[in-house]
């Protein structure tokens, strides 16, 4: 075991959690991510592992398969991200490289992200100062990437649907922190 | 004298009194005022002065299209000047002041312009003006625009936050009038997704101004019902205060929505204001109309009003602006002002009708066929003079006058894109015409239907059209009865005798004005108003334009349609610029992004540079260090003489894999890629298709199908997304994927001669960086401190013996640390981009500088390698003549004659007595630094010929900042040219 | 402006990037006799319709897939949107 203390992308040791009118923000660092890409010509047998994995079909455009302990969204044609727990999955892109062997490309993802949990009921409101996504029609299951304040995000509808999951890149962690802790105020 | 205007009823809440101030002077109103109607229920006409000759001006209307009572509100950083007193909603200890006077509203010095105005009419500073040039910016211009202003800002910064959100829906209902009410109920209950704006706080729109019953009950006791109705209804969204402001392509609609502007001070973390990008499938436009004024002689004192405006003071807001009112119509609507006051208890002391055949009342004189030749009252109407129809002059004492010319439908927003009103000759107006933005429908008064009988059902059926439309079905409402009054309107445009009546009353135009534009030859509409100013004012002209179209269309013996149309552009309704910017100024103008050592060297005390979006360590400043130039020598000193670190995180990091990816990075690339063994590095140039280079980096084939290629910090976002454009439109059937890995990873340059031992240390014993075991332009994917995954490259931006680690991006500050704790023994120092810089300069190493988008790889000196047997990006275009002459630029280096001398980056190259010119010029310099190992300037720069110029003496000019000395021509790699270091 | 993706439904123009006609999904053969000439007009000579234009649109805020966008100058209608790597495959023209 390495003895390499991990930082969270806001800077803390612990993770940050924000909460306004009953909505918590919780920065959560405990996300492994892989992507998954399939090779040309192995289209369909990446699906059938990638289904396998997740007991079920890859994620269809725009969508979510919420599984545990992986779970994966729609990226790009032939292209999904899995997540599964840090704690148990930091070699996730090796486990995966395993599992698919020759049909995908599977490149680490975990920290490219920071990982930004919002929960409570007044998350609709909030996000329409947020993001151009229709929010009002986004279901559990619902996976969009957009933009918010010049940064490209995911923005993933979770299970119980007043549940959020927003992506965005690592290194402007504090940036999309700060716009969304913003919009809590502004909104709620 | 509190509130002696007011009279009974009006939807305003008696039992909340607001105490507020307007100028020095303090009054009282109620909430539901506007600060209008609170002025005119305490006697107070007199509200501004007009732009141009400062006359005394009151209001004219009771909305949004109000050209005259434009004030400032709010004081300190939140005064927000050029508001409409019309629609600034009162509020408890708002305070007020008239703008454009000095010194105050009932004495202004500048009322002299006014006595002049012969000499200001349309065109008199186009023609005064002209000369001498020079004196336009320094004597005239200061003048006119202390003279003709509108209010002053506040130069603070506005303290309040403005906010930017998204909505979306299936029908969008532009304004809450009849058709609006009757619409939204029609697409709420079919279970639509509407939204319902209204840009009044009560929303209502003429219900709420006129007295007539709507299915038994007042007009506004049903919208305000209806409101309620819509409220509870989970898939409407009904926005009061909120304003639709344009119509853009796609159904994409743009509505301000005032969140605060009724409090003395937003809620904490709450906006102000919010700019709301409505994404809709469809739209209904219920924007109402707007009753224009007739131009007759001194039409603009104050009390003399829109006929409408009047009875909307009266209805809603009980007030009326005098005891005495008269009223001047072409049509039966006036009468309705006339009836409504008679039954409010205000005496109506005439109503000329310039009919014949004028509507006879038993409550009120009609003079019928008569017009109103001149009026009196200095700063407030006193007296009108009524020409009679048989000849006579009529005095007639009051101290406001309704004036009614008939009503134009809002068609503002059906304009946004290509939709151009058409003329109809019945209601003698402009109706929606052409083509409307897609996706919208015009219903009620905004396309001509008048009477609130017609508007309901007109909302109604519109909303029933496009829910079709959206393949929904719905249930018809149960619309409530209504009146249902003919138009009865004979177009009366302008009393002819008049020698100053007012069109334009913001920007001070008058029928004089438009005749003179017409005797000048200005006739087209668009030369109309850009001579005369005409409806180019805050108002956009709402009711000035069809006036002045109709004086042109009389003048030029034309008919109104053949003279033109008017036009309008977004935003329908003055906005504040702040509401553009939102959250997006200061340093939220853009996202910061930090590297993984940033909260380590932010401990040190770095000093941060901004590198894109990204913040890098510029230095790090020791104690003792007074001067940036001290840290970055003994940067570069120390890390020539041992070993430092360095963050590159911020480089570009793509994952390249696949069967074909070798063959996808060799079209990519100039040089030769397929051939990389796997665990080697090498160094790659992009090319655009132009045949000039794009970008450079290196490309680490970690596998036989798995590259990380990087790419230059600045370039990282293009280089992917040309990568991708290559990749799916230009060869879509290799079997290569691609994404970004930039933040997934820290990134170290450990330099220096003793980076080996360090990085010993930190590696796992396991493997071997022994020259042998791990050579220049190696890499392997490792385990670090004990197991953590990493990837090392052996690779040099200083020309060191060098290195650069990757780990997971989390693990970054804990790699830092333990790389500056491993590494005390060495005396390892961290360096910034400064000692970066000084140590690629010093080695010769290109970069953004010199990469500069004009610069080819034969400029560079890496012409060779542009690879000739084999496709790739730019290189058959790179072969132009004009990219290939003898004398092209070469890149050289350049160190001072006289070695105490600078090298300035932006100095020009000349040969040795040439004269400056441009014709002379022979290339410039790109980098500049102090090189600390060699202890003077240097510099790298593009010379003609450079490369077979190495020992010239040539002259260096920088005529900008005085420079103009020798340098010498040396190779660009100062130091270590054969590059023993970096294989070391 | 709206793009109706062909994948994900319409999405807003500003998860765009806008390239330049989608006349270079055509590249030439770098090694024909006139591949100079070929190149040229590959990279400059355009038309510049005042009406149907064919265009590449990138949805680099999205999936980043590249886009062959039919848009009509005039009214900025789109009528057509297809995937580049599709009309790439059938040798650029749709």
């Amino acid at each position: 075991m390495h003895d390499l203390a991990p930082l969270h992308a806001l800077g803390g040791a612990e993770a940050r959690i924000d909460t306004v009118a009953g909505v918590t923000l919780t920065e959560n660092m405990g996300l492994a991510l892989a992507s998954v890409s399939a090779r040309k010509g192995q289209e369909t047998a990446c699906r059938a592992h990638l289904g396998e994995l997740l007991e079920g079909s890859a994620p269809e455009p725009g969508k979510t398969v919420l599984h545990d302990p992986e779970a994966s969204f729609w990226m790009a044609p032939d292209q999904w991200m899995v997540g599964a727990p840090f704690g148990t999955h930091e070699d996730l892109a090796a486990q995966l490289k395993a599992r698919f062997c020759e049909t995908a490309s599977i490149t680490e993802q975990t920290d490219a992200w920071v990982c930004f949990d919002m929960r409570g009921d007044g998350i609709e409101a909030v996000m329409q100062l947020c993001a151009n996504i229709d929010i009002e029609r986004m279901q559990t299951g619902d996976a969009v990437r957009t933009v918010i304040h010049y940064m490209g995000v995911y923005v993933l509808r979770r299970d119980p649907a007043n549940w959020l999951r927003i992506l965005g890149s690592r290194s402007s962690a504090g940036s999309l922190h700060h716009a969304l802790v913003t919009a809590m105020k502004a909104a709620l | 004298m509190s509130q002696v205007n007011r009279l009974d009823g009006g939807l305003i809440d008696r039992s909340e009194t607001y105490s507020f101030r307007f100028d020095s002077t303090y009054h009282k109103g109620h909430k539901g005022d506007t600060l209008a109607s609170a002025l005119l229920a305490n006697g107070v006409r007199l509200m501004g002065r007009s732009f141009k000759y400062h006359r005394p001006r009151g209001p004219m209307t009771a909305g949004s299209e109000e050209p005259n009572a434009i004030v400032e509100l709010r004081e300190g950083a939140r005064k927000e000047p050029n508001t409409r007193a019309t629609t600034a909603e009162l509020y408890d200890g708002l305070r007020a002041a008239s703008q454009n006077r000095w010194p105050s509203l009932a004495f202004d010095a500048m009322e002299i312009n006014d006595l002049l105005s012969n000499f200001f009419a349309a065109g008199f500073y186009y023609k005064t003006f002209m000369w001498p040039a020079a004196f336009w910016e320094k004597v005239y211009e200061p003048i006119i625009r202390r003279a003709a202003g509108l209010g002053s800002l506040s130069s603070q910064d506005d303290p309040d936050d403005y906010d930017k959100g998204f909505l979306h829906c299936d029908l969008l209902i532009i304004g809450g009038g009849p058709a609006g009410l009757a619409a939204a109920l029609t697409a709420g209950e079919s279970g639509a997704r509407v939204i319902l704006c209204d840009e009044d706080f009560l929303i209502g729109g003429r219900l709420n101004f006129e007295t007539y019953d709507v299915g038994g009950q007042s007009g506004a006791a049903w919208a305000a019902e209806t409101v309620a109705r819509l409220q509870t209804m989970p898939n409407v969204r009904v926005m009061p205060r909120t304003t639709v402001i344009g119509a853009f392509d796609h159904g994409i609609y743009g509505a301000v929505e005032r969140v605060s502007d009724h409090l003395p001070v937003p809620q904490e973390g709450k906006p102000r204001q919010i700019l709301w990008r409505i994404t809709s499938t469809r739209a209904i436009l219920c924007a109402g109309a707007t009753e224009r004024p007739i131009v007759f002689e001194n039409n603009d004192r104050p009390g003399i009003m829109q006929a409408s405006a009047i009875r909307a003071y009266a209805n809603r807001w009980a007030v009326t602006p005098a005891q005495q009112v008269a009223i001047f119509t072409n049509n039966d609507d006036g009468h309705r002002t006339a009836s409504d006051l008679v039954s409010k208890g205000v005496e109506v002391v005439s109503v000329i009708d310039t009919r014949q055949d004028a509507l006879i009342s038993t409550d009120y004189d009609v003079i019928a066929g008569g017009v109103i030749d001149q009026t009196w009252g200095r700063l407030g109407l006193k007296q009108i003079e009524v020409k009679m129809p048989k000849g006579g002059i009529r005095r007639i004492k009051c101290g406001a006058l309704g004036v009614s010319g008939g009503w134009n439908p809002n068609v503002h927003l059906t304009c946004h894109q290509r939709g151009r009103p058409v003329w109809d000759e019945a209601l003698s107006a402009f109706v929606p015409g052409g083509a409307l933005p897609p996706g919208m429908t015009v219903a009620g008064a905004a396309n001509g239907v008048f009477s609130t009988h017609g508007a309901l059902n007109s909302g109604a059926e519109t909303a029933k059209a496009a829910l079709s439309d959206l393949g929904m079905t719905s249930k018809a409402p149960t619309l409530p009865d209504a009146e249902d009054t003919p138009v009865r309107i004979t177009p009366f445009w302008h009393v002819k005798s008049a020698k100053r009546a007012w069109v334009d009353q913001q920007n001070d135009v008058t029928a004089k004005d438009i005749k003179l534009a017409h005797q000048e030859n200005f006739r087209s509409v668009e030369h109309l108003k850009r001579y005369t100013t005409l409806g180019m004012a805050t108002d956009q002209g709402k009711t000035s334009n069809v006036a002045g179209l109709a004086i042109m269309a009389e003048v030029a013996g034309k008919a109104i349609p053949e003279v033109g149309t008017t036009m309008f552009r977004p935003p329908y309704a003055p906005t504040a610029m702040g509401v553009f910017a939102g959250r997006a100024w200061g340093k939220d103008v853009r996202p910061t992004r930090l590297t993984p050592s940033h909260k380590w060297a932010e401990e040190q005390g770095a000093v941060f540079t901004e590198s894109g979006l990204w913040l890098r360590a510029q230095w790090y400043p020791k104690a003792g260090e007074t001067h940036w130039r001290e840290s970055c020598d003994r940067e570069v000193l120390q890390t020539r003489k041992s070993v430092g670190v360095c963050d590159v995180t911020s480089l570009g990091k793509i994952d390249v894999q696949g069967a074909d990816a070798a063959t996808f990075l060799n079209l990519v690339y100039c040089n030769g890629m397929a051939k990389i063994p796997v665990g080697k590095v090498r160094y790659g140039l992009m090319l655009r298709e132009d045949g000039f280079v794009m970008d450079d980096g290196t490309a680490a084939r970690l596998a036989e199908d798995h590259f990380v290629v990087t790419t230059t910090t600045a370039n990282a976002v293009g280089v992917y997304r040309h990568m991708e454009f290559v990749r799916q439109c230009l060869c879509p059937d290799m079997d290569v994927q691609l994404i970004s890995t930039t933040e997934a990873w820290a990134q170290f340059a450990v330099a220096g001669p003793n980076s080996r031992a360090l990085l010993r240390k930190i590696v796992d014993p396991g493997v071997d960086l022994s020259n042998d075991a791990f050579p220049f332009m190696a890499c392997a994917e490792v385990t670090i401190c004990g197991g953590l995954r990493a990837r090392l490259f052996r690779i040099s931006f200083s020309g060191e013996l060098a290195y650069e680690i990757a780990v997971p991006t989390r693990y970054g500050d804990a790699l830092i640390r333990r790389l500056m704790t491993a590494g005390e023994e060495f005396d390892v120092v961290p360096y910034g981009l400064e000692a970066l810089n000084v140590m690629r300069i010093e080695k010769g190493h290109v970069t953004a500088n010199e990469l500069n988008g004009t610069t080819t790889a034969l400029n560079l000196g890496m012409g060779r390698m542009v690879s000739k047997t084999k496709d790739s990006i730019g290189s058959v275009l790179s072969e132009r003549p004009g990219m290939n002459e003898e004398d092209a630029l070469k890149l050289v280096g350049l160190k001072p004659v006289d070695l105490s001398n600078n090298v300035p980056a932006g100095a020009h190259l000349l040969t040795k007595g040439a004269k400056v010119t441009a014709t002379n010029d022979q290339g410039y310099v790109t980098s500049a630094c102090y090189s600390p190992n060699l202890g003077h300037h240097i510099a790298l720069g593009f010379l003609k010929s450079g490369d077979s110029r190495i020992g010239e003496v040539i002259r260096l000019v920088s005529p900008l900042t005085g420079v103009d000395h020798e340098v010498e021509v040396v190779s660009a790699h100062f130091l270590d040219p054969e590059g023993e270091r970096l294989r070391a | 402006m709206i793009i109706n993706h062909p994948i994900l439904g319409p999405r807003d123009s500003s998860e765009f990037v806008y390239l330049g006609d989608a006349t270079l999904l055509k590249r030439p053969d770098w090694q024909a006799e006139d591949a100079a000439e070929q190149f040229y007009d590959y990279l400059h000579t355009r038309d510049n319709p005042a009406g149907l234009h064919r265009e590449l649109w990138y949805h680099e805020q999205g999936d980043r897939s590249w886009l062959v966008v039919t848009r009509d100058t005039v009214t900025h209608e789109i009528t057509k949107v297809e995937l580049a790597r599709d009309v790439a495959r059938t040798g650029g023209s749709a």
